[in-house]
């Protein structure tokens, strides 16, 4: 799969109350709302300009604190699919392959990769293209490709359990 | 080559004789772990075409986040959960007020040595502190936990961290959760399962013991551990008993159970010791790191990071607005008597709120009890429900913008107790209450 996007990019320990805060985990039912308070408290410029397709670009650690999934579901309903980082907190890397946005590790790209750059990302072939070059990611498990795919887990398990033709829920979130 | 704590536990979990670092596993959860979360949970559960939980009798379900319910919004939330529990017939549900997931799983002997954990909490690593490997996952996580019983998993890399020596008067497991994580930074443990050992670790009480692994979720770990002894094992061999009697909602005093009891508890505390899990002395490690507790001084995590740790000595004078004494980290006993001796005969400074959420009300009751309350709130201390209080900004303790709290919850982040513009501070209880007497950060060493 191919991703090309404009980046926005943060630096190392962005964690989950600046990308989604706490006080709306039980108040904000909505995912289009989420995206509206989008890493409200790291950089307010943020849900107000973002684009579809765009891409965040992060230093060590990002995501790191709460399992709040509406940390990446802020990010993923305000059209972000691919988030590249030094490294990942755990639980939000799961989390991100879990609502089927692609969480990539690669060091070397993001120290190249400046703010507001347009760059691409070749999922098939592990690549990033930006204009300091081409970077490569180490691939991701089959088991991870095969959520991705699915465009996450719920998707992936409501085929498995031939529940396709179920109402999504109403999503609604906590800490 | 021996095994690790995570091997072993993962091998368990997932039915195979043998499991290595860096492998992945299906494991079953022994014990599966949800709290105000549940009812969204639920909700993706149904969409999975599921009416029925694989494994009702091993969740465990807790009202903590936001109790009792400050608004209309959570009130329907926990209305629709506790219709969940009548519906799936959930034995072990824990209503408004019990207490924090963390603490009332451990009083209530549901978690145990040797358990897999999985919990929609990122604090679940807490269960290490029992010999249990409590692991932490989202939401989507959970509802595919409660279809298929079962989760993928990567076994660990496991770190040992060797802790020598004694701590000093007036210095705590939360000031060494504080070096670690000052010391190797915030993503130091990513990914890792931490193996806590060394003469200073079994030194430690049990309320204290419970700290690390909490913390450690600050760390960046999947899980944290800590060998079940023989102390521990007598802790919760007659809370086990009671879980699974007619006891079960009496408070436990032991001096006035039936005859039978005694043997049955003793019965039962050797069940518990045969399914722990303990390393081998010739497992593989990634690092080891050692400590001298005997060195340390009280310490201090600084806005905006919890590995931004300075000693107090560096911050002692900062006013402070709020002093919360609370949550999963330190809300227990222990805590609150540290609180009690420090406030004991004196007042909280103008201008300072003291705010004491127990971490259960089974801490709340013997607290009561010992008059650590009553100390407490002869100073000015608001005493609060159990719960998690405003750790995560939800309500019962706000702080207005501009303010500065001083804490002994685990997570200072930007906005986290619900006000983009105020500070928080953490540290031990003592200095906590210290702070709130002398209305700035202060050192409770000086006040005993």
């Amino acid at each position: 799969m191919l991703f090309q996007g404009r980046v926005w990019k943060y630096g190392d320990a962005v964690n989950t109350d600046v990308i989604f805060p706490g006080k709306y985990t039980y108040t904000l039912t909505d995912p289009r709302e989420w995206a509206k308070h989008a890493l409200e408290d790291l950089d307010a410029t943020f849900a107000g300009t973002v684009q579809p397709g765009d891409i965040v670009v992060a230093g060590r650690n990002w995501g790191c604190g709460s399992s709040r999934e509406q940390a990446v579901g802020a990010l993923k309903y305000a059209g972000v699919k691919v988030i590249i980082a030094k490294s990942f907190a755990r639980i939000y890397f799961r989390n991100a392959i879990n609502q089927g946005v692609l969480p990539l590790v690669c060091p070397e790209a993001v120290d190249a990769i400046a703010a507001g750059e347009t760059i691409a990302v070749d999922a098939a072939a592990h690549t990033i293209h930006c204009a300091r070059g081409l970077f490569s990611f180490p691939p991701l498990s089959p088991t991870i490709h095969a959520i991705l795919d699915s465009g996450g887990l719920i998707p992936m398990l409501r085929k498995r359990f031939g529940a396709e033709h179920l109402p999504m829920p109403e999503i609604k979130g906590g800490e | 080559m021996g095994k690790t704590f995570a091997e072993k536990v993962l091998a368990r979990a997932s039915g195979q004789s043998a499991v290595v670092a860096g492998q992945i596993v299906d494991a079953a959860p022994d014990v599966i772990l949800t709290h105000d979360n549940t009812a969204a949970i639920a909700r993706i559960f149904r969409a999975l075409g599921q009416a029925r939980l694989k494994h009702p009798e091993r969740h465990a379900i807790t009202l903590d986040h936001a109790v009792p319910a400050p608004n209309t919004q959570h009130a329907t939330n926990h209305a629709e959960v506790r219709k969940f529990v009548a519906e799936q017939g959930i034995k072990n549900f824990f209503e408004v007020g019990r207490g924090i997931c963390h603490q009332v799983l451990s009083e209530e002997a549901i978690a145990l040595p040797g358990d897999l954990v999985i919990g929609a909490d990122s604090h679940t690593p807490h269960f290490g502190w029992l010999g249990a490997c409590g692991v932490g996952v989202g939401r989507s996580e959970m509802a595919a936990v409660w279809a298929t019983g079962e989760l993928w998993l990567r076994v660990p890399e496991s770190v040992r961290i060797m802790v020598d020596g004694a701590l000093p008067f007036g210095v705590t497991a939360k000031d060494l959760a504080l070096k670690i994580i000052g010391d190797l930074g915030a993503d130091g443990g990513i990914y890792q399962s931490i193996e806590f050992s060394g003469p200073a670790i079994e030194a430690l009480s049990l309320d204290s013991r419970a700290v690390l692994p909490n913390m450690m979720a600050e760390f960046g770990v999947k899980n944290a551990y800590i060998a079940a002894d023989d102390k521990l094992l007598d802790w919760l061999a007659p809370r086990r008993w009671k879980t699974i009697s007619d006891f079960r909602f009496q408070i436990l005093d032991l001096e006035s159970l039936p005859a039978n009891a005694q043997s049955e508890i003793k019965n039962l505390k050797s069940q518990i010791q045969n399914r722990a899990i303990y390393p081998d002395p010739d497992a593989a490690y990634a690092a080891t790191h050692r400590f001298d507790a005997s060195a340390l001084e009280p310490l201090i995590a600084c806005p905006h990071a919890v590995d931004n740790v300075r000693p107090l000595s560096q911050v002692r004078g900062t006013r402070v607005q709020q002093a919360f004494i609370g949550t999963c980290t330190n809300g227990r006993l222990e805590d609150l008597a540290a609180a009690a001796a420090i406030v004991r005969g004196k007042q909280v400074a103008p201008g300072t709120r003291l705010l004491v959420i127990p971490a259960s009300s089974q801490v709340m009751m013997e607290a009561m009890q010992l008059g650590y309350l009553g100390d407490l709130m002869a100073a000015g201390a608001v005493i609060g429900t159990p719960g998690c209080g405003p750790c995560m900004g939800n309500h019962m303790g706000v702080p207005a913008p501009g303010e500065v709290t001083i804490s002994s919850a685990n997570r200072n982040f930007r906005g986290r107790m619900g006000t983009r513009d105020s500070e928080i501070y953490l540290a031990s209880p003592a200095v906590v209450a210290a702070s709130a007497i002398v209305g700035h950060i202060a050192d409770p060493r000086e006040m005993l």
